[in-house]
């Protein structure tokens, strides 16, 4: 009897042993579960809080003056966008139908109320929608977030345009200059002779010329470091032309040390033609036109080498230069050599005044070749450009007059 | 023929360039695109030339034991040195595991451009700063009225940008102290010198690149 009680009192603990643990994690996962559903909706009610208004005005509309490369988004901002409001970014959608997916083009930070689209087709149509969003990250991880969407905008489609409106007064300066160049080409060709002021710098490529002949020194032509698709360079191989023609009649030797392959072949050509033309093709040698090195203070260290152990007597330092100007033209004055600058590089031209003899500022270089050929058409097309200065000059004189009266002249004349 | 095909692709590249900025549609658009990417293609293959060329001459001088034939030794050595740790670990970077460049931290070709070739480019870009006073003496020497003038500009412009400069006129009314003056001449007088100059490049360039491109402009092409 004792031996059955026992039996029957083990029994009912040890099943309640295995029973209690159980109904504990049991109740333990009720109360979880009616915990989660109470922050599930608290969540809810949070992230409706914080979910932003969409923006609103979606206007998608095509890029004028382009080639149909883009679609330009604007939108009036959400109002919930201000400083710590409920808008973070702006998520940019698009879709090539009105109820089709879309998928995230870009995105845009808070307060910015447009967006360009280059990643379209020409002729296809685009639906655009923007969405506002909130979040808030840790270690780029999103801890939440909402976002609300605008109306659909679109469609619209992207067109290239057959001319930029932007450039409109670009073009008609440049007509009414090339016009002129063209009538002053043409009246001398008929036989009309033209003024051309003094270009000091230029009546004395002559005489540097002269002295490096008497002085039996050779010549350095250095034509800056810019490449052949530079126009500085190539009215610095007009001026090459000139001065090496002079050279080749003198029998005096000009070197010509580049930093650019092409600029080598050119002047190369060019030096060869020269001395052809005068009838001294065997005084020309190869390694009078040679190249040195691209990179731009190393060849100002081979030309300054070149100038300090060669003293020409001559140097001619014409083209597109930079910070190595000052360092070639000081050197050349160090060694008593004439110098003759030119270059359109505004920032350029004070060393050049300070160092050098005579300087080409800006236009005379571009000028120096017609000059020194005194051939009428290319004196003609000087012409030309006086009348275009007159054009600017008479522009200038009218935008102070009218800035006078608040009226924004050049607002008109602006490029886009 | 030598002249007429260098003009007529000068013409023909010219005006599509030209057109190109006014007409942003195709096949404008495309012809700059590619004209400039055969440009960039020619330039590229040419390099070769000029290496050659100075490889050529370099080798010559010292054939002929030039007065300078040392100079034309160190340019060979670098230009070798530099070709072989290109190559050579350009090379092993390739079967190296992780992959690197030559270009990589820790090869020996950027050590040699970090160490040699930018130490070199600096030190010549230093010189400028000795240049510059000599030159400045030069120009500011008060030899005529146009020198006095530089000279006067100068000295309002550098002490208006150093500190000392307003300290010196703290007692001038607001909007008049050294900085002010400094400010005014680079702004004024100095801004209007430049555009005017700036305007004279421009029409210089049009002017230029319409007469070479209209072929009356031929003395680049030699001879002319």
């Amino acid at each position: 009897m004792i031996r059955r009680l026992f039996g029957l009192l083990s029994g009912t603990v040890i099943f309640l042993l295995f029973l209690f643990p159980t109904n504990i994690v049991a109740q333990d996962e009720v109360a979880g579960d009616s915990l989660s559903g109470s922050e599930s909706a608290m969540d809810t009610l949070l992230l409706k809080e914080k979910t932003p208004q969409p923006p609103f005005n979606i206007v998608a509309e095509d890029v004028d003056n382009d080639a149909g490369e883009a679609i330009k988004l604007s939108w009036d901002l959400s109002p919930d966008d201000f400083q710590d409001g409920n808008v973070k970014e702006y998520v940019v959608l698009r879709s090539e139908s009105a109820e089709g997916t879309y998928d995230t083009l870009g995105n845009t930070t808070q307060g910015i109320k447009s967006f360009i689209d280059n990643k379209v087709e020409i002729g296809k149509k685009y639906f655009y929608k923007i969405a506002a969003l909130n979040y808030e990250k840790v270690n780029y991880v999103y801890l939440w977030n909402a976002n609300s969407e605008s109306a659909v905008a679109g469609p619209v489609v992207a067109t290239a345009q057959w001319f930029n409106t932007g450039r409109i007064w670009v073009l008609l300066t440049i007509l009414f200059i090339s016009g002129a160049i063209i009538y002053f080409i043409w009246g001398a060709k008929s036989g009309k002779s033209f003024y051309i002021r003094k270009i000091a710098g230029i009546d004395e490529v002559e005489n540097a010329v002269g002295r490096a002949t008497e002085m039996g020194r050779s010549i350095y032509y250095v034509p800056g470091i810019h490449d052949m698709d530079d126009v500085q360079t190539l009215a610095s191989m007009s001026i090459l032309g000139r001065v090496s023609k002079m050279a080749a009649q003198n029998d005096t030797r000009i070197d010509v040390p580049v930093s650019r392959s092409l600029v080598m072949v050119t002047a190369r050509e060019i030096v060869k033609e020269s001395y052809s033309k005068v009838g001294r093709p065997d005084s020309f040698q190869d390694e009078q036109v040679r190249y040195l090195t691209d990179d731009q203070f190393g060849y100002a260290a081979a030309i300054d080498g070149l100038f300090v152990r060669e003293k020409p007597a001559t140097i001619f330092l014409i083209g597109a230069f930079f910070a190595e100007s000052l360092i070639m033209a000081e050197t050349g004055n160090s060694i008593g050599a004439i110098q003759i600058a030119g270059t359109a590089m505004p920032a350029q031209l004070p060393f050049f005044v300070a160092a050098c003899d005579y300087t080409l500022i800006g236009e005379e270089l571009f000028a120096a070749s017609a000059y020194l050929s005194r051939e009428p058409k290319l004196l003609g097309s000087l012409k030309g450009q006086d009348m275009g200065k007159a054009l600017f000059l008479i522009v200038i004189v009218l935008g102070i007059i009218l800035q006078f009266f608040d009226v924004e002249m050049w607002r008109l004349f602006e490029v886009r | 023929m030598k002249r007429e095909i260098p003009i007529a692709i000068t013409f023909i590249v010219g005006t599509v360039f030209a057109l190109a900025y006014f007409i942003p549609r195709e096949p404008f658009s495309l012809f700059e695109r590619q004209f400039g990417d055969w440009f960039g293609i020619i330039a590229a293959f040419a390099i070769w030339l000029g290496a050659l060329n100075l490889m050529k001459i370099s080798a010559m001088k010292i054939a002929r034991k030039k007065p300078d034939f040392i100079y034309a030794s160190l340019i060979i050595l670098s230009f070798l040195v530099m070709i072989f740790f290109g190559f050579y670990e350009g090379y092993k970077g390739l079967f190296a595991e992780p992959q690197f460049s030559y270009r990589d931290a820790g090869t020996g070709f950027n050590w040699l451009y970090e160490y040699v070739y930018s130490a070199l480019s600096a030190t010549m870009f230093a010189l400028l700063a000795f240049f510059v006073a000599s030159a400045s003496y030069r120009a500011f020497r008060a030899r005529n009225l146009e020198a006095t003038l530089l000279l006067i500009a100068a000295f309002f412009v550098m002490l208006g940008r150093v500190p000392v400069g307003d300290m010196l006129t703290t007692w001038m009314p607001i909007g008049y102290t050294m900085s002010d003056w400094a400010n005014w001449i680079m702004s004024v007088p100095n801004t209007a010198g430049q555009r005017a100059i700036m305007i004279g490049i421009a029409l210089g360039l049009v002017s230029t690149s319409l007469r070479i491109i209209l072929g009356l402009e031929r003395s680049y092409l030699g001879g002319e």
